[in-house]
């Protein structure tokens, strides 16, 4: 590892221990405002779009909304699965069967 | 049933497996990618042994190989795990009687698959005095599967080339629809994931993928102006728990 390796991974190591764990140790002791509870619930569904919205979208960095784009039709496919059966393990296996399927078809 | 330390320990691990599932071909692929993107095997393994967050690991070595400077990439790690502050807050009333050191490590060991299960678990109504164990079957097993697929791929990506183009870097996108469609069920949700997606989109070509902050930032902000607007801002924090389990 070279010393600015060694920098990346500390710094990342930090900032993901400081989301995860103050809350859960300091919890007995403070309250969190209204406002910042709030606003936290839409942490997941914002991020989780934000990283999935543009794999399924722009795969190769451009627009791209043909058919032939496996991303974005498996990534519809199992949205749909998903939103259907609430079944996480089905929507996995199902979902990257039908982007490999996709795939090798065109 | 289910009173036991051990019992509670793998019934942990077992509600575990499903993710354990979507987990070994995201592990990897990041080993594979993370030394394809010039990252050294000794950084790509210590970033699992010790950030251990998938998608902010995933999305950082793709930043290193485009010689992204360090602390940008720290903050997109930041933003990206921003989440799981959430997952303490929603979990943190089931946890007060624990010690620090049950907490700091099961902390460390929160991640969105081990969440899942476990806020399940904690919202089942018998009162056993052992559900961290089941947070400790979960975690121990998400962690020892990550960190040896990611060895795994270290291993592949160093014979086998280009490993982007398997197709396995899908199984992290199909794992996040799989956890956040179920949850597009009320407005300010669905404005949230709408606006910060459409926003990741139109920014997708930004540098240093500073569109990813950006679009989660007005996700939020969307997420919180619905709410006001509907009047719903009393919705209750479950997003994302309320899947079944395969």
């Amino acid at each position: 590892m070279t010393s600015q390796e060694i920098v990346l991974v500390a710094g990342m190591a930090v900032v993901t221990f400081l989301v995860r764990w103050p809350v859960l140790a300091l919890v007995s002791r403070i309250t969190l405002p209204q406002v910042v509870l709030d606003g936290m619930k839409f942490i997941p569904p914002a991020v989780l779009a934000a990283i999935i919205a543009p794999a399924m979208f722009t795969p190769t960095g451009a627009l791209d909304l043909r058919l032939s784009n496996a991303y974005l039709v498996a990534g519809l496919a199992s949205g749909f699965i998903a939103w259907r059966t609430r079944n996480l393990l089905a929507t996995i296996v199902l979902g990257m069967a039908i982007f490999l399927g996709w795939r090798w078809l065109w | 049933m289910g009173c036991s330390r051990s019992n509670e320990f793998w019934r942990g691990f077992r509600a575990t497996i499903p993710l354990v599932v979507g987990a070994i071909p995201f592990g990897i692929i990041f080993g594979a990618l993370a030394v394809n993107s010039g990252l050294s095997v000794g950084a790509a393994a210590a970033m699992s042994a010790f950030v251990f967050a998938g998608s902010s690991q995933f999305i950082a070595a793709g930043l290193f190989g485009g010689g992204v400077g360090i602390a940008v990439i720290v903050l997109t790690t930041l933003v990206v795990n921003l989440r799981h502050s959430l997952y303490s807050v929603t979990l943190a009333p089931h946890m007060k009687h624990l010690p620090q050191h049950w907490l700091a490590p099961l902390a460390f060991w929160l991640t969105d698959e081990s969440f899942l299960v476990v806020a399940e678990r904690y919202r089942q109504p018998d009162a056993s005095p052992y559900k961290h164990w089941f947070f400790l079957g979960s975690a121990v097993f998400m962690y020892v599967n990550w960190n040896l697929c990611t060895w795994i791929g270290i291993l592949a990506g160093q014979t086998l080339p280009n490993p982007a183009s398997w197709g396995l870097d899908f199984a992290l996108i199909v794992t996040f629809i799989g956890m956040v469609a179920p949850t597009l069920r009320n407005r300010p949700v669905m404005a949230s994931a709408l606006a910060a997606g459409a926003t990741a989109i139109a920014l997708a070509g930004t540098p240093n993928r500073l569109g990813l902050i950006a679009a989660a930032l007005i996700g939020v902000a969307a997420g919180m102006l619905a709410a006001r607007i509907g009047g719903t801002a009393a919705t209750s924090i479950n997003v994302e728990t309320e899947m079944e389990r395969g």
